[in-house]
């Protein structure tokens, strides 16, 4: 057996079983504990405003009752299909603002939030903090159900 | 990055070739076609035909990378002989990611054409296996691994 072949049928194994973890984890929108998860310290935020994204870091106004922020970039191909849901659950949802910001021009925040891919959204209450995050583009039913946990009627 | 509203109302017309959209399954097919040479590269390595079949690939992810998906062989072999037995789009997506995939396909087989060239098999099958998965994921998953490397790139620099 030449070690092509190892290698081939190696690579297919890996790559299969990453590929099927991806897909199903792909677009889950997650709770976020903001007060669990330190992911990392700035010298300047205190610790209780990690977790939390304002007008100012967006250069956009926060929503008035939720906002949708979607990370987003130059070579990203959900990105699109995930700015077509948002879109559509913040003109659903009155209150509920989409804002979709390129990761290169922040890379601050996204090192403060853990941005590991494109897209990756956040849900943050009319506070500014984050309550929910999904990586992947989300199912428009889940963001909605997302917002109905904090956003009343 | 603009938030450009109108997209999020109007879908694109199904079929239109719009400036910097293209057919999904384009890229697609490419992607299989690749997954398929880079696996005869790696089924025959080393020998002279793996290090064609090689320089081939290189030459075909060079034409994608720096011509565009209008220049690319895949491409063209999907518009002329596959789209036409297909129904039209039902969406459309940008040119950039696939676009941006096939110069991180270039960088990895540049080297593994030059190692192959040198005589380095270990090298060369290693780049080539690296190839091989991001077009393997993006064939049987549609899934962009060098679009994913580039914002982990740009994190750590």
């Amino acid at each position: 057996m030449s070690s092509g072949l190892v290698v081939l049928v190696v690579a297919i194994v890996v790559a299969t079983l990453f590929g099927l973890w991806r897909r199903r984890v792909d677009g889950a929108v997650r709770e976020v504990d903001a007060r669990a998860h330190p992911v990392a310290t700035h010298p300047e935020i205190p610790e209780e405003q990690m977790m939390h994204i304002g007008a100012g870091d967006l250069g956009a106004p926060l929503g008035e009752r939720a906002t949708l922020v979607q990370f987003s970039s130059a070579f990203c191909q959900p990105c699109r299909a995930t700015r077509q849901v948002l879109g559509q659950v913040s003109q659903m949802v009155p209150g509920v603002a989409h804002v979709e910001i390129d990761a290169e021009e922040h890379l601050d925040l996204v090192r403060r939030l853990h941005v590991m891919r494109t897209p990756t959204v956040f849900v943050l209450d009319a506070t500014g903090a984050v309550r929910k995050r999904a990586a992947g583009t989300p199912r428009k039913a889940d963001v909605v159900a997302a917002l109905g946990q904090f956003v009343t009627t | 990055m603009p938030d450009d509203q109108a997209s999020d109302v109007t879908a694109p017309a199904p079929g239109a070739a719009r400036d910097g959209l293209v057919d999904p399954r384009g890229p697609r097919f490419g992607a299989v076609l690749t997954t398929v040479l880079l696996a005869s590269v790696l089924l025959l390595a080393p020998s002279a035909a793996a290090t064609a079949l090689l320089a081939l690939q290189t030459a075909v992810f060079a034409l994608g990378a720096f011509g565009g998906l209008r220049m690319a062989p895949y491409g063209w072999i999907y518009r002329t002989l596959v789209r036409p037995r297909l129904q039209p789009p039902t969406e459309l997506e940008e040119e950039a990611p696939p676009r941006f995939a096939q110069s991180v396909g270039f960088a990895f087989a540049a080297v593994a054409l030059v190692a192959a060239l040198l005589g380095w098999t270990p090298v060369m099958i290693a780049a080539v296996a690296m190839a091989f998965v991001a077009a393997f994921l993006n064939a049987a998953f549609g899934y962009c691994l060098g679009c994913e490397m580039y914002l982990l790139l740009r994190r750590v620099t």
